[in-house]
């Protein structure tokens, strides 16, 4: 902080500078906008300068990295002591098919792996449902039982890769599944190390693949919280996320606001069932969009640590530093990848990249050319892992910590989305939290009002999306995207039923009897999916007794 | 004076993507046409017996999942079976162009790829509807 003569001296100078020389400029041609705006609308000035960030306080609100408040990273090294992990998403077809993929990014060095399921895994059907035909297999791998997963992860030792898995609503069944393969291998449940997704709010908000109603569903995630700080310690019990918050439209300040407000509801759903905020609080991990403007996504990173360990410090007590510490995983966005001219989805997608390394992010997926077209193929999946790599090796970015920190601009905008954030928690908690505003629509609402402006602002060319509205070319059709066989579903189907036909089907009724109870009552259900698992049930029949019990979740249908 | 177009927009499958549907939906009501928003999840019977108990003119569906092939044909034929085959259909999403000829052979009337403006979409029903 400036005392009040070097800001009256800084402040003279401008106006000096804004009479002398801009105005000047500005007679002779005026700026080609009346108003700058970011990607997310936010108004920009001209010029920052010390005056925009006269009232921020280094220590208390940037401070060092590795300390509160985090706003400069959570590790006191950061990427000096080790690169974010290259974690790629990724799966489609069989769990043969995928663990080839796997293998694959393995040997090219990708440094974590994260599962994409299909459909109707992650909705808790099985391959040969009504509901799974023409789904099986398409946006991810098929998974129906503990006999998939052993395919998925043969030959890769559970003891030496972190995985992620974006599942939700089922996550309590894939995670027994993933614990299974472990023993299977040797690998007790205290080694394995990874994340699974298991954020059902952004689900009924933005995602779409919910299954239960929200109370069971809060259950259900506090179920996890509570078993993994004791059975599985290095597992991050969940990835609270603001990418498809972001994906559906929102600004970025609506993402931090209503991730973070999605993220308050689960503490306190786990503070409610009895958990202390410091048994379960340092294994929540959150995953965010990097979108296309360069500075306001860094900012917006920077605002998310800050102001999360703020509300973990002065709203939940919490008395480990570790509680406070916002780590995240972040993918470029999808929405911004163009059908046309697939080739500058690659310079999208470093852009993107490399905001998210300035911003200080643990993990990061790069998407690839040809996602506004298809799943990717290797080719181009290669070619975004290839992106990270040159970040990390070639640009010299990773030398020093936070390095866009102290830039007027940056600062100025990371307190700026900070605040907007602060104002939609706030609301958020005047409707009674998450679970309560988004049953009112009110998230829904505000989003899909940023995502029709939006749209709307490309019709008029009030925003060029190169290729799209402006430098289009007469294009022939893609070629060699990657397809998935109709026949899998098929396949699947059939293993299945050798699934069914070789498993002892009475210890499986059993379990599912036993799981049924369990869901009745109020104990933990996390061992009684892991018997059921054990014994392979599939995840349709764990998750047709949840349904049930639980019920399934009703849309509200907004427009 | 011409009557008041009734779309259906339409989210087949168990895809959850429902920015396009959602801007789409607002976009025909805002050019003047009577939008009915299914919501998420709905199988093609749902989507056939929602078009004709509200008496439709389109019914305009939403698919990033890759079903498309599938899901897409299907309706087309239900609305056969039910004899409202008066109906235009029309499809969007994550479609590659390959599968284009087959979608419109199995009579989905347009498909509308990434990049396509809600005005292109507006111009085509009101150019394509079955005058009834």
């Amino acid at each position: 902080m400036l005392n009040n003569e070097e800001l009256s001296k800084i402040k003279t100078a401008r106006e000096n500078w804004e009479e002398k020389v801009l105005n000047k400029t500005l007679e002779k041609s005026p700026e080609s906008k009346e108003e700058f705006r970011s990607v997310s609308g936010a108004t920009v000035e001209r010029l920052y300068t010390p005056e925009d960030v006269a009232d921020i306080d280094y220590v208390e609100e940037i401070g060092y990295p590795g300390q509160y408040p985090f706003t400069r990273g959570c590790q006191p090294t950061m990427y000096r002591g080790k690169n974010w992990t290259m974690r790629m998403y990724a799966g489609f077809a069989t769990a043969e098919e995928s663990n080839e993929r796997y293998k694959y990014l393995v040997s090219q060095g990708s440094t974590g792996l994260s599962v994409a399921f299909d459909l109707p895994t992650q909705i808790g059907y099985d391959s040969d449902h009504s509901l799974a035909q023409g789904e099986v297999g398409k946006v991810g791998v098929a998974i129906d039982s503990l006999k998939d997963m052993e395919i998925l992860f043969d030959g890769i030792p559970l003891d030496k890769v972190s995985t992620s898995m974006t599942i939700n609503a089922p996550a309590a069944v894939l995670l027994a599944m993933y614990i299974a393969v472990g023993e299977k291998q040797g690998v007790s449940a205290d080694k394995l190390r990874g994340t699974i997704q298991n954020d059902i709010l952004k689900e009924y908000i933005a995602r779409g693949t919910y299954i239960f109603p929200t109370e069971p569903s809060m259950r259900l995630i506090t179920n996890i919280f509570e078993y993994c700080s004791k059975e599985v310690p290095k597992w991050n019990t969940i990835s609270i996320s603001g990418y498809h918050i972001r994906e559906a439209g929102s600004t970025a300040a609506q993402e931090v606001g209503f991730t973070l407000a999605d993220g308050i509801a689960y503490v306190e759903a786990a503070i409610k069932a009895g958990l202390d905020v410091d048994t379960f609080a340092p294994r929540l991990s959150f995953f965010f969009n990097s979108h296309n403007d360069l500075f306001e996504e860094v900012a917006k990173f920077r605002a998310a640590r800050r102001l999360w360990a703020k509300i973990m410090k002065e709203r939940f007590h919490a008395k480990s530093e570790k509680s406070m510490m916002l780590k995240f995983h972040t993918q470029t966005a999808g929405c911004t990848l163009t059908a046309q001219q697939p080739d500058n989805n690659i310079i999208r997608v470093a852009m993107q990249a490399l905001a998210a390394v300035l911003g200080g992010t643990q993990s990061l997926h790069t998407n690839s050319r040809d996602e506004a077209l298809a799943l990717p193929t290797t080719d181009s999946v290669t070619i975004a892992l290839r992106t990270q790599q040159i970040i990390a090796s070639e640009t010299g970015v990773t030398n020093t910590i936070d390095p866009l920190a102290g830039s007027y601009f940056v600062e100025a905008k990371t307190k700026e989305i900070e605040d907007k954030a602060m104002e939609y928690i706030s609301k958020i908690d005047d409707l009674g939290g998450a679970a309560r505003a988004i049953d009112f629509g009110y998230i829904q609402k505000e989003i899909s009002d940023s995502a029709y402006k939006y749209q709307m602002e490309i019709e008029s060319l009030d925003r060029i999306v190169v290729g799209v509205n402006k430098y289009q070319v007469k294009e022939e059709s893609p070629k060699g995207l990657l397809r998935v066989d109709p026949i899998v579903g098929e396949m699947q189907t059939k293993k299945i039923q050798d699934v069914k036909s070789a498993r002892n089907n009475d210890a499986v009724k059993s379990r599912l009897e036993a799981l049924r109870t369990a869901c009745q009552g109020t104990e933990n259900v996390m061992p009684f999916i892991l018997d059921a698992v054990r014994e392979y049930a599939t995840l349709g029949e764990i998750c047709q007794i949840m349904r049930d019990v639980f019920g399934e979740y009703e849309q509200a249908v907004l427009l | 004076m011409s009557k008041i177009i009734r779309v259906l927009v339409a989210k087949p499958g168990l895809d959850g993507h429902d920015r396009g549907a959602k801007v789409i939906a607002r976009a025909l009501r805002d050019a003047g046409m009577e939008v009915i928003y299914t919501g998420l999840r709905q199988t093609p019977e749902q989507i056939v017996a929602a078009a004709i108990q509200e008496d439709v003119d389109v019914v305009g569906m939403s698919l990033l999942s890759g079903a498309h092939n599938y899901l897409f044909p299907r309706v087309v034929e239900l609305l056969k079976e039910q004899g409202a085959d008066d109906i235009l259909v029309i499809g969007g999403g994550v479609i590659p162009d390959d599968d284009i000829p087959n979608l419109k052979e199995a009579g989905i009337a347009e498909i509308f790829t990434p990049g396509t403006t809600t005005s292109e979409m507006i111009e085509f029903i009101k150019n394509n509807i079955k005058d009834n």
